[in-house]
């Protein structure tokens, strides 16, 4: 950061972990100002309260419309202004709403200020999300491999077939059937269940 | 033809005609590939809209003039081709609150909404000589019907909704929560959240806003003006499946089906009951089961309601401009008008010349002048409480 003061960057975001990457993220770039605030409920009081040059918001989040109210008929929070004021940069607009974050930017802030901390955003944003995408992915692969795992018991109790031979047979029905192997091994716990 | 489109919405019952008509095949009837996809607030559903990541939406009414006139935000015409909703909305109240306006009441007619701003107005009076805190009441946005409606409501009996008590934006998912909690003391806004505050416990339904004003525009289909201009056929094929979806619901037979498809948990994901009260415009107001039977509590179809109405958008136009959130122009109130497009409208169900005067054109409130867009400033001088010039 030049020798001008860092904005104060007020972060508002109900998941803690999306938040700390965002406050890691913008602390490494040089801004030292950084609140999170992830209340809802007492969300206006503590805005006011921190007074900030930039407010960061995650578009999913219902309170956005509470904010703009405020920037409507705030006096205490100085005239702030919603980033898509400024049409001239479309393409980073774009980027950041497609990535889930918005901006609201206090009246006066430099624009060349405001880019890089959006960037920054959008790349975190985006980071989070590919983080989910694999939390998930992996979270079903255990939740497939116990199925599997199940199933193909099931198989070899009840056909008398050994371990490799159970797990042939799910693969071959799978493709068969054009579904995926946890699939079918969850129908045959099912059915195996019903005929108990 | 365009290729699939995306169309963003709100989960409220006033969405219907626009989710029926996505899942029920009236869209795919016209050749039409729409997905949905369901949003949390406007200030989202307008930013998707600007910036093209939908190409519809279903818009609170105000928005789409703020969006036209660049009010509040960036300036993107808007074109609304078909109205999603007239009415639809209610006030409800605190059992506490319910309990001091009855009190005011005396015998007056609870449902004449003079009667109960008259009785709003003592008891805001009273607290301010006990030194209590201002009323809070909830509404969705500052560009909604909600918080015009309750302005209007109010200040009729000389509450100024800016003064004496206050007004605050609520998510409507967040209503009822803050009701609970003693956050606000009433709320204003659309189904399912009265009925929900009520089937709780902790509300009570003081007034349809048909009460308040016979016939209101309420959401309507906002597409861009360009892409509109640009995909007129697609425009129209829309404005047919939404006609056909709006018919649809009106029937009454047809009301438990369409309250089912709406209640879908990624549509509006609340019980289907709740959702044909609204429908049927019958509703619970009290904790105590009382019933209200209304004709006019929320128009999907019928009179009319699907046809974009002028007089409706300088109407909502003119209630910027009484609260101070726009000075009064000519240009602005023709821009404003132009945003409601019956002309798109009779173009796509294939009638000409009938401009959406048949049904709509003369509006009405419980008080004040008839309203007259010729005359917007004589109207609007009529009122004692106002926020004019700022």
């Amino acid at each position: 950061m030049s020798a001008e003061q860092s904005p104060k960057i007020v972060i508002v975001d109900e998941s803690p972990v999306r938040a700390a990457i965002l406050e890691e993220g913008l602390r490494e770039a040089g801004f030292t100002q950084v609140v999170h605030i992830s209340e809802m409920q007492s969300l206006l009081a503590r805005i006011y309260s921190v007074d900030p040059d930039i407010i960061l918001i995650d578009l999913e989040n219902p309170s956005r419309d509470v904010l703009e109210a405020m920037f409507q008929v705030s006096r205490a929070v100085r005239r702030p202004i919603a980033m898509f004021v400024d049409q001239s940069d479309s393409a980073s607009i774009q980027a950041s709403v497609e990535a889930g974050v918005s901006a609201y930017i206090v009246d006066g802030l430099k624009k060349e200020r405001i880019k890089p901390i959006l960037d920054l955003c959008v790349s975190r944003f985006n980071a989070f999300a590919k983080l989910q995408e694999e939390l998930e992915r992996t979270k079903s692969q255990l939740e497939d491999r116990k199925v599997i795992e199940r199933a193909k018991g099931i198989l070899m109790k009840m056909k008398g077939l050994n371990e490799d031979e159970a797990y042939v047979l799910l693969r071959s029905t799978a493709m068969r059937e054009k579904k995926k192997i946890g699939e079918i091994a969850q129908s045959i716990i099912t059915a195996s269940e019903m005929l108990k | 033809m365009t290729g699939p489109l995306r169309i963003g919405f709100i989960p409220l019952v006033d969405a219907a005609a626009l989710i029926v008509a996505v899942d029920k095949g009236f869209t795919s009837a016209e050749g039409l590939d729409v997905t949905l996809v369901r949003e949390v607030s406007w200030s989202n559903v307008r930013d998707k809209l600007n910036i093209g990541l939908f190409d519809a939406a279903h818009l609170l009414a105000p928005v789409a003039i703020a969006s036209s006139l660049g009010l509040g935000h960036v300036k993107v015409p808007i074109a609304a081709p078909f109205n999603l909703g007239i009415n639809g909305n209610a006030i409800t109240v605190s059992p506490a609150l319910h309990a001091a306006l009855m009190e005011e009441i005396e015998g007056g007619d609870r449902f004449d909404p003079m009667v109960t701003a008259k009785a709003l107005a003592r008891v805001v009076t009273k607290r301010k000589r006990a030194g209590a805190e201002p009323l809070t009441f909830g509404m969705t946005f500052p560009f909604s019907t909600h918080n015009y409606q309750l302005r209007f409501w109010m200040a009729a009996a000389g509450v100024d909704p800016d003064e004496d008590v206050r007004l605050v934006v609520l998510p409507p998912p967040y209503m009822v929560d803050s009701l609970a909690s003693g956050h606000v003391d009433a709320f204003c806004v659309g189904a399912p959240w009265n009925s929900v505050a009520v089937d709780l416990g902790i509300g009570h339904i003081l007034h349809f806003v048909s009460d308040i004003l016979v016939r209101a525009a309420e959401k309507v289909l906002a597409v861009r003006q360009i892409w509109a201009d640009k995909n007129p056929e697609t425009v129209a094929a829309l404005v047919r499946a939404a006609v056909k979806a709006a018919e649809f619901i009106e029937q009454p037979e047809n009301r438990a089906e369409a309250a089912r498809i709406l209640a879908q948990p990624e549509r509006i994901g609340v019980d289907a009951e709740v959702i044909q009260r609204t429908l049927d415009g019958r509703l619970k107001i009290s904790p105590d089961g009382a019933l209200r039977e209304s004709g006019r509590y929320l128009l999907v179809g019928r009179e009319e309601a699907g046809c974009p109405d002028p007089v409706q958008a300088a109407w909502l136009y003119a209630q910027m401009v009484r609260w101070g959130q726009t000075a009064l122009s000519p240009e602005a109130l023709k821009t404003a008008m132009g945003v409601f497009r019956p002309d798109l409208y009779d173009a796509a169900v294939g009638r000409s010349g009938q401009s959406g005067q048949a049904a709509g054109g003369s509006f009405s409130a419980f008080t004040g002048p008839a309203f007259n867009p010729a005359d917007v400033a004589g109207y609007l001088a009529s009122f004692e409480v106002a926020r004019r010039g700022r």
